[in-house]
């Protein structure tokens, strides 16, 4: 029974599921990271996703102009930000719990608008698979990794990104700079508010983009609570990550694929109970996540404290 | 440092296993309870005749109302008896998105206390709730559903169940299901191997191997209510192995007909009529038309009795009914069939074989 799972077109079936499944994480995971990094804890991303999932699909659903509703959610995702880093940043709010209040803020907002607006569950049609020209054609790998919606290649084009803006630009230096020593940084005329403020708004432009990755990139379709705990999976990839771009990723794919190999485990009729199935990416990543654990690990020292200068 | 490090990131893992798998919406939901807008018609003018009696229904339900699904066929039932009888007549209130029981049990209770005519518990989760807050008002009438224990053994008196042989619609759907099928692979997507949602997967599954017996099922449960994604990536793999014929259950299967409608693979629709997500590739949608049921316990208390009896709802009694989609074109030979199976499901001469 098992040597099925090792057939070619099983193999490239998981890979395929696993690359798309990964989108909305890496999206969400890479504007995480950038706000942690600068010492701001946002746990409200899966509010904002929510909120980008919907306003990205009623855009979509009521102007069918697909590039409205990504612009549309990467700005409401900006403003949720903005209200995030005017709450951790400029009124210095445990960020933990604030964070937990732009999530239900989201939820409820998304779910009531939906409600007003909508109503019921209506299709819409979303990003188009796009074929890379010559790469898709490749034998075998060809169509998982070069037939798949824009969103998707723009995910994983962000995490080169998102490395090089962290590692080799002024900005990145100064982001880091304030999430490690924010006294030092703002001893060399760093304004650490303003850094913060930009790392933040970055993350929530980011998790709107996650959302309508989803809602019009991947399913076409908005429900309440559409992402169902996506965006908190995306904060502990950044932690899994140990804040580096590549392992974020990484760490996106494992848990992405073990999820679509439980499903073909179960649709190959592998006799594995659903549930178990169901657990192995939640054990896999923890086991993952003791492993890494043991590597040094590079959490930014200034995470979730909010800046006092020192007089 | 590192220490607090691991420990809050496993503790945030945990927190998202629980979450992934029961109830995301376990957190309080703003737009969560409010009472029906139009549910209570301020009585104009004179006394009204002593008939015109108002019977008062409350629901706690745990998704959305229009969930295109299982909160949805009570909703759409409740409406059309109020249409049917008239707002002076039958009032209906309900709270929406009760994933936790907790919060559902604080409801229902509530709702008793009102002084209700009829509390429905809409989902099997509620059980123990029921259980425990009927004896206390023993005036009022009580069901959940889907369920088939009225807990009349332990002395409450109070309670009616009610729920659907889904197997049935399940059998006949998996029957068109194999005729239309060209790799005669067909796949069923759920949330739990539980309640109506298995029974329809296990009935879909019954029916395709009696139709064409070197058919295959191919089934899978994402062990969420809601998640989309999951749900959505369950169909994609079933389609990649082959099926080309899908059926599902759950408010989760909206991002599945997506998937069916951009893949050109057929759908089955369950509990709600589905035709309106993809006009396209949904065939037919088995619906459970609750106003059988409703009708039955209204019936039931108005002539004094107030629970321990089980209703269930089948293609006999009309509380389960196919709907096909009319923009679907339907091969007159396997609507015929489909016909004829409902028919013999009805009078007993076909037997789901599923308990």
């Amino acid at each position: 029974m098992l040597e099925q799972l090792f057939a070619p077109a099983v193999i490239i079936g998981i890979l395929a599921s696993g690359i798309q499944l990964a989108t909305p994480y890496l999206y969400a995971a890479v504007g995480e990271m950038f706000s942690q990094i600068s010492g701001v804890l946002n746990l409200g991303v899966e509010g904002v996703m929510l909120m980008g999932a919907f306003i990205a699909y009623y855009a979509v659903l009521r102007t069918d102009n697909l590039l409205l509703g990504l612009a549309l959610a990467a700005l409401t995702g900006a403003l949720m930000g903005l209200m995030t880093a005017v709450i951790s940043v400029t009124l210095k709010a445990e960020q933990g719990i604030s964070g937990i209040g732009i999530y239900l803020f989201g939820l409820g907002l998304s779910d009531l608008l939906f409600l007003v607006l909508v109503g019921t569950p209506k299709a819409i049609v979303g990003f188009p698979e796009l074929d890379l020209p010559v790469l898709s054609g490749l034998p075998a790998l060809g169509p998982i990794l070069f037939s798949q919606n824009i969103l998707v290649y723009f995910a994983f084009a962000c995490v080169p990104l998102a490395w090089f803006i962290l590692n080799k630009t002024t900005l990145g230096l100064k982001v880091r700079a304030v999430g490690q020593t924010p006294e030092a940084a703002d001893s060399l005329g760093i304004s650490v508010a303003r850094v913060r403020y930009i790392a933040v708004i970055v993350a929530g432009t980011m998790a709107g983009i996650a959302g309508a990755s989803l809602s019009i990139g991947l399913l076409n379709i908005f429900q309440q609570n559409l992402t169902s705990g996506l965006g908190f999976i995306a904060v502990a990839l950044v932690y899994f990550g140990g804040w580096r771009p590549f392992r974020v990723m990484l760490g996106a794919l494992l848990f992405s694929m073990v999820n679509a190999l439980q499903l073909w485990i179960q649709t190959l009729g592998i006799a594995l109970p659903s549930d178990i199935a169901g657990m192995l990416p939640y054990i896999l990543t923890i086991i993952a996540l003791i492993f890494a654990a043991r590597q040094i690990v590079t959490q930014p020292t200034a995470l979730t404290k909010p800046f006092e200068r020192g007089e | 440092m590192k220490t607090r490090y691991i420990l809050f990131t496993l503790a945030l893992i945990a927190l998202l296993a629980l979450a992934a798998c029961a109830a995301p919406t376990a957190a309080p939901q703003p737009t969560a309870a409010p009472a029906q807008p139009t549910a209570a018609p301020a009585q104009p003018t004179a006394a009204p005749p002593p008939a015109a009696k108002v019977f008062r229904v409350a629901v706690v339900m745990p998704s959305a109302a229009n969930d295109l699904a299982f909160s949805q066929s009570m909703i759409d039932a409740l409406t059309k008896i109020q249409a049917e009888m008239g707002k002076d007549k039958f009032e209906f209130v309900y709270s929406e998105n009760m994933f936790n029981v907790t919060d559902a049990a604080t409801a229902i209770r509530d709702y008793a206390t009102k002084g209700y005519d009829l509390v429905l518990g809409h989902g099997s989760q509620y059980g123990a709730s029921i259980q425990d807050i009927a004896p206390d008002f023993p005036n009022t009438a009580f069901a959940w559903g889907t369920a088939v224990d009225t807990f009349k053994e332990k002395g409450v008196n109070n309670v009616f169940a009610y729920t659907v042989a889904s197997d049935q619609g399940g059998y006949v759907e998996g029957v068109m299901g194999v005729k239309l099928s060209k790799s005669k692979i067909l796949g069923a997507l759920g949330p739990i191997p539980a309640g109506d949602g298995q029974l329809t997967i296990k009935g879909f599954e019954a029916g395709a191997l009696a139709t064409d017996p070197n058919a295959k099922v191919q089934t899978t449960f994402t062990n969420s209510f809601s998640d989309v994604a999951l749900m959505s990536q369950a169909a994609q793999t079933q389609i990649a192995s082959g099926a080309d014929v899908l059926t599902g259950t759950s408010q989760s299967v909206v991002g599945a007909v997506s998937v069916a409608k951009d893949k050109g693979v057929l759908w089955f629709g369950n509990q709600s009529d589905q035709a309106s997500l993809a006009p396209d590739i949904v065939v037919a949608s088995q619906v459970y038309d609750w106003t059988v049921a409703l009708k039955w316990m209204m019936e039931k208390i108005n002539g004094g009795t107030r629970g321990g009896e089980v209703f269930i709802a089948t293609f006999a009694n009309k509380g389960l009914v196919m709907v096909y989609n009319p923009a679907f074109k339907l091969p007159d030979d396997v609507k015929a069939l489909a016909e004829k199976t409902i028919a013999g499901l009805a009078d007993g001469s076909i037997q789901t074989g599923i308990k």
